[in-house]
């Protein structure tokens, strides 16, 4: 708990430390639908895999906005759920809380913890735009560049434990470039992420294989369709650090559709690979957000 | 010399009809603020001059009745606004026009115009050229040339 708490308070005070414009007016809303992103697996403004660059929140740099989600994802074996919310000041910061629960269903069963068995995790983040205008710069090649922090919480540390892990919390950082390259209709996101976690660290973080931080990556391309429809597919690296079961990188094939300037629809073919020894887990990511 | 140049200017610039006078200023087409397209696709994809005649008309259209930026248009010479819209698409579609009004800069000056106010513009824009039947990928070709004005555009 207590490390992530700095790192908070210091991001909100760079933001309200923005210099204001002369006769500037605070005002709500304001942003092009779909260029606060969706909520990702983390909660932060993204893809579906993928942290972006963006600022969550439909605010301006005159404002203060905010996101709310819902997002299932079931599996050939198991199911993640996962519900949380976002704040982004002045398209400057964003600040996200989101709980994810892990189901194991029959899996529980089999490996003797009880049909349904859940794993859940806490994922608090803080994301910094440092520069950049993801939508506005077409006369650049310069991206809008964020860095930030998500520091996790697993609830099973006992089980993580039994079963090689090292840690049950965990502090991602990252550093992620978005680039809406406008007159090709693309949207291109890399980013790269320092982390130790075991499935996102539904797993803990850390184990008996590896015990320290390794760069992943985190990739996302989409065309835009139409100005509410951008459709496109991500791949994200994980480490690999449990000697129980290997851990594969995950990648995705998404639509994302803006039903109205305040929710957002996002339907997605998901394959995680191997998941604590079970092969195979493919199957959908939906996710519903609503923004302000 | 910049005065006797200006009043060269202003002489050469006669009032149309139906519009305001201006201040004088030094006409050229690098006023319009984006380097114009090679080639006729991009002017054909707008359906040419008819074309752009109605997606200006249609997009102030809506920017003047627009719940949040109506008010920024109100006192405004619409009359010069649209004719001077109409030659500046057309200018940088390489439709062959020549523009004639000021620069992004100057055109916005005292506006107040905020980010969200951009935004809705850009919106309102977008549904003209949709009504227009302009092609999503030409859309946004053209928004492309138009996105950096922002920083002469918003001024707070």
């Amino acid at each position: 708990m207590p490390p992530r708490l700095p790192l908070l308070a210091l991001l909100a005070g760079l933001a309200l430390a923005t210099p204001a414009q002369a006769g500037q007016e605070m005002r709500a809303g304001g942003k092009l639908v779909l260029t606060d992103g969706v909520s990702s697996v983390e909660g932060a403004a993204g893809g579906g895999l993928a942290t972006w660059a963006l600022i969550g929140g439909n605010e301006t740099r005159d404002g203060i906005g905010g996101s709310a989600h819902v997002t299932y994802v079931p599996l050939a074996d198991y199911s993640l759920t996962s519900y949380g919310a976002a704040i982004g000041i002045m398209d400057r910061v964003e600040l996200s809380y989101t709980r994810q629960v892990f189901d194991t269903h029959e899996v529980g069963a089999a490996l003797g913890l009880g049909k349904g068995f859940t794993f859940d995790q806490d994922v608090l983040g803080a994301k910094l735009r440092l520069l950049g205008d993801a939508v506005y710069d077409q006369d650049s090649w310069l991206p809008q560049v964020s860095v930030g922090a998500q520091y996790k919480h697993a609830n099973r540390g006992t089980i993580i434990h039994a079963v090689g892990g090292a840690h049950d919390s965990g502090t991602d950082f990252f550093v992620s470039a978005t680039k809406i390259l406008l007159g090709q209709s693309l949207v291109l996101d890399g980013t790269v992420r320092a982390t130790k976690a075991n499935q996102f660290g539904l797993l803990g973080f850390g184990g008996d294989r590896h015990d320290s931080y390794s760069a992943q990556f985190e990739g996302s391309a989409a065309v835009l369709l139409t100005r509410k429809l951008a459709v496109g597919g991500e791949a994200r690296t994980k480490p690999d650090n449990l000697g129980f079961a290997r851990e594969d990188a995950a990648w995705d094939a998404f639509a994302a559709y803006a039903v109205t300037k305040n929710v957002s629809l996002t339907a997605a073919y998901v394959d995680l690979g191997s998941i604590a020894t079970v092969k195979g887990q493919r199957g959908a990511f939906l996710s519903l957000q609503t923004s302000f | 010399m910049l005065p006797v140049l200006l009043a060269l200017a202003a002489s050469a610039m006669p009032v149309p009809p139906g519009e305001q006078p201006v201040d004088p200023y030094a006409q050229s087409d690098a006023n319009a603020g984006a380097m114009r397209f090679q080639g006729q696709s991009m002017w054909h994809a707008f359906h040419e001059q008819a074309g752009v005649q109605r997606i200006v008309d249609g997009f102030v259209d809506r920017d003047i009745a627009d719940p949040v930026i109506g008010e920024i248009f109100k006192g405004q010479d619409i009359v010069r606004l649209r004719r001077t819209l109409k030659e500046q698409f057309c200018y940088i579609l390489n439709g062959g026009c020549a523009y004639s009004g000021r620069t992004m800069k100057e055109a916005h000056k005292n506006l107040g115009i905020q980010i969200k106010d951009m935004n809705v513009l850009v919106v309102n824009l977008q549904k003209a050229m949709a009504a227009e039947g302009v092609p999503f990928f030409a859309q946004n070709r053209f928004l492309a040339k138009l996105a950096p004005m922002k920083k002469d555009v918003v001024v707070r």
